[in-house]
């Protein structure tokens, strides 16, 4: 296979996982958001947590297959980002095990007082890892200052104050929306009782949150400045990112979309999944599957856009790093590629394997009747 | 993959077992067993490259090591035996653990038979994995002889060559200044026959460590001048080879970055400096290296002498037996951390072994920002321990029938 064919099947793939981990992770997040304000009574707050208590492990490990893909078919992506964005690294990592030790603590403490401490750490959980992947992907089009000497060493100079610029927080909040109405969805088909249906009332109020503030992104970018590479390309050269030439043009992030007009599938499918989602919520599993589609369509709508870019950076924007020019060595691309066509559907397999004994609404009755099994 | 196998299937683990058949439930727990083996496997598998980078090679177009034989990589020697030493040490964590909490049990005269079976298990296992720690310690020991002698030079803090076969050094105090070792007591022959299998074999010393990479240095300028040409004229094949030829210690020269940028035009002072910083901490390894063996050798004692009890039906009549037993609790974690310090802070100054030095190895990263985040870890997870050992604590006193809400068969 080309290099250039691999790489862009890397690109796909890095996508795909991503929104693997938004649907998967997404609704748990979403959950842990919701989890103050649908159940207030200590075994409707049982009920809420345990509708996610048996598979957020599962989904968390879509974080770090996301992780793992990009160390592995990105790698100067991964030192660029995870060095670059260290500080919203750690405090998304501080908010994540802030959730498994809140789900495996909370029900072996008595105490209300401490109950209800650990329900709020698991809403800061959910709240703060939604909001932080927003920004993160908001400042994809704003662009980060790093660079590289003639060595290839890396150079940052991005602090967590400049990751909080304002298009990043409106990015951060389309991405809570978009997981609270995920959240919703799941909460109203896994709860049984009362928080179900709190659950179900959010659904219209999340989907309408999210519409609104994806505009407002989409109408934003055409404001911000897009990159364009002006050096003959070169699909298929060594990964070097300080060969190529680059021009800043405002809007050009819309370049994509204004070339192939297929694209706009993709900020189609975000509506058409959060309009459906309230179409069908009194259909809960079916509300379920649409809101997953808003993930799907708006990761899409993004990494469309940045085609080839990964991370435009501000400072040296022929540096930043592109399809072409970030990845692994083709022989890394090609053995990961393998490992991905056998392993991913076995995981598949057993991840929808696993959904099906779990499948049915959680109860009041039997979180009670095995009090000690559950959180 | 294996993160998933066991992420997934210790959900169902824990949750599934009023939904599924009996048979399934055991499918999932014998799957999430190999899981995390697996995991385990694929990250040792990770740092055994980092401490003998094989199956890959320098490319000078992307400045970095490219895989060139993944089989190599898979099965890299370092990796083999440090995956089975590793696992076999939590092995007897686990062992050791279940071995300490059934003698409390014992001590207070609670839940007997089912802390006697507990037991019976926690030794039979743990001998048997205390046993492969040691064995399959003394196979990285070999393998490190092979690929890292510096490192073993410095955990026998052994300052110049010896005639084969070397002698290992039970006790001594390393003098830094002077580059000797005092009070030293030796064990002739051991350390030869662990490091090269051989009588014959010299294990070098770090002297005359020093002295080669000094050699390996110079080599390495002639490396990094060629690349630092190459970046101008890529397509110079003259340069491609001068590169080709020295590119193995290319590493070595960048040891010299910390010195100056241009590290072509190093001084001989220079290279002296960076020569003598190959040398780890030698005090440091050694006590680390002697309180971890020491400490494999007193769990394989303890499991035997309970295995042998158990054997006779005798659990609970020593006293003494269970409390050294319930007091050992903490030590196969202690022993376990200084096998890290060994292998990790024994291969300083390099991140990569003889490729890339630390230094050269951190982001640019503010220290400030890494300095908040340690700190920041450290409040976190003090505080999460404390709730850890607050529950843990009341779940041990409560024992296990409380704790499951139903009888534990006795």
């Amino acid at each position: 296979m080309d290099y250039d064919t691999l790489r862009l099947i890397w690109w796909a793939l890095l996508g795909i996982l991503l929104i693997g981990f938004a649907v998967m992770d997404g609704f748990d997040l979403g959950t842990g958001i919701l989890l103050p304000f649908v159940a207030k009574k200590d075994i409707e707050r049982r009920v809420v947590i345990n509708t996610v208590g048996p598979v957020w492990e599962g989904n968390q490990v879509w974080f770090i297959l996301g992780g793992g893909a990009i160390f592995a078919a990105w790698p100067p992506l991964y030192a660029t980002a995870f060095s670059g964005f260290y500080l919203a690294m750690f405090l998304v990592l501080l908010a994540l095990i802030l959730r498994p030790v809140g789900f495996k603590f909370r029900s072996k403490f008595v105490d209300p007082k401490l109950r209800s401490f650990w329900d709020w750490a698991l809403f800061v959980g959910g709240l703060v890892p939604a909001l932080v992947f927003g920004v993160a992907f908001g400042n994809l089009f704003v662009g980060v200052p790093y660079g590289f000497d003639s060595d290839l060493r890396l150079h940052i100079d991005i602090t967590l104050l400049s990751l909080l610029n304002p298009f990043a927080l409106l990015a951060g909040l389309v991405s809570v929306a978009m997981l609270t109405l995920h959240g919703a969805t799941w909460v109203a088909y896994k709860a049984d009782g009362v928080p179900g249906k709190r659950a179900r009332a959010v659904i219209p109020y999340a989907a309408l949150a999210f519409a609104v503030l994806f505009t407002a992104a989409g109408v934003w970018v055409l404001q911000l400045d897009g990159l364009r590479i002006t050096s003959a390309a070169v699909a298929d050269g060594a990964s070097n990112p300080l060969l190529k030439t680059v021009a800043r043009v405002t809007g050009g992030w819309w370049d994509n979309y204004t070339a192939h007009p297929l694209f706009w599938l993709a900020p189609f499918l975000a509506y058409a999944g959060a309009l459906l989602a309230v179409v069908t919520r009194s259909r809960p599993v079916l509300a379920w599957v649409c809101s997953a589609l808003v993930p799907v369509g708006t990761i899409a709508t993004a990494g469309l856009s940045l085609f080839p870019f990964w991370l435009p950076s501000s400072s040296n924007p022929d540096q930043s790093l592109t399809v072409w020019d970030a990845s692994s060595s083709k022989l890394t691309l090609e053995i990961m590629l393998g490992c991905v066509v056998i392993f991913l559907p076995i995981v598949i397999a057993y991840t929808g394997w696993a959904y099906r004994i779990l499948r049915g609404p959680v109860k009041a009755e039997s979180i009670m009747s095995d009090s000690h099994g559950n959180y | 993959m294996a993160f998933f196998l066991e992420a997934t299937f210790v959900g169902l683990f824990f949750f599934g077992w009023n939904r599924m058949s009996r048979v399934a439930h055991l499918i999932v727990t014998w799957a999430l067993a190999i899981a995390t083996n697996l995991s385990a496997l694929w990250i040792l598998i990770a740092n055994g490259w980092m401490q003998f980078p094989a199956g890959a090679w320098f490319n000078p177009d992307t400045m970095r090591m490219e895989v060139s034989n993944f089989m190599e990589v898979l099965f890299n020697p370092v990796a083999q035996a440090k995956f089975v030493h590793t696992v076999s040490a939590g092995y007897v964590v686990g062992a050791i653990f279940v071995l300490s909490i059934s003698a409390y049990y014992l001590l207070r005269g609670r839940h007997a038979a089912l802390a006697k079976r507990s037991m019976t298990v926690a030794a039979s296992f743990g001998l048997a994995s205390a046993l492969s720690v040691v064995v399959l310690g003394d196979e990285s020991g070999y393998t490190a002889g092979q690929n890292q002698k510096m490192k073993i030079a410095a955990i026998e803090a052994m300052w110049n060559t010896e005639p084969a076969p070397a002698s290992f050094t039970v006790f001594g105090i390393p003098d830094l200044k002077n580059h000797t070792t005092k009070y030293e007591v030796k064990v002739p022959w051991v350390l030869g026959l662990i490091a090269t299998r051989t009588a014959d074999m010299e294990v070098p010393g770090i002297n005359n460590l020093v002295e080669t990479a000094k050699f390996r240095i110079r080599n390495g300028m002639i490396a990094y001048d060629a690349l630092d040409k190459l970046k101008k004229d890529r397509g110079n094949a003259s340069l491609r080879t001068t590169l080709k030829v020295h590119v193995d210690d290319l590493g070595y020269a960048l040891l010299l970055k910390r010195f100056r940028p241009d590290v072509q035009n190093a001084t001989p002072a220079e290279i002296d400096a960076a020569a003598a910083s190959t040398i780890p901490d030698v005090p440091v390894l050694f006590w680390s290296f002697r309180f971890m063996v020491g400490l494999g050798f007193f769990f394989i004692a303890l499991f035997a002498v309970a295995f042998w009890l158990s054997a006779k039906r005798k659990l609970d009549t020593y006293p003494l037996f269970l409390k050294v037993a319930f007091w050992s609790l903490p030590l196969p974690w202690i022993a376990a951390e200084l096998g890290w310090i060994v292998a990790e802070y024994g291969r300083q100054p390099w991140v990569i072994e003889g490729v890339l030095p630390t230094a050269l190895g951190v982001s640019s990263t503010p220290a400030s920002n890494v300095l908040f985040s340690l700190l920041g870890f450290f409040v976190f997870y003090s505080t999460l321990l404390v709730a850890d050992v607050y529950l843990m604590v009341k779940y041990i006193r409560l024992g296990p029938d409380e704790t499951l809400g139903h009888s534990v068969g006795e």
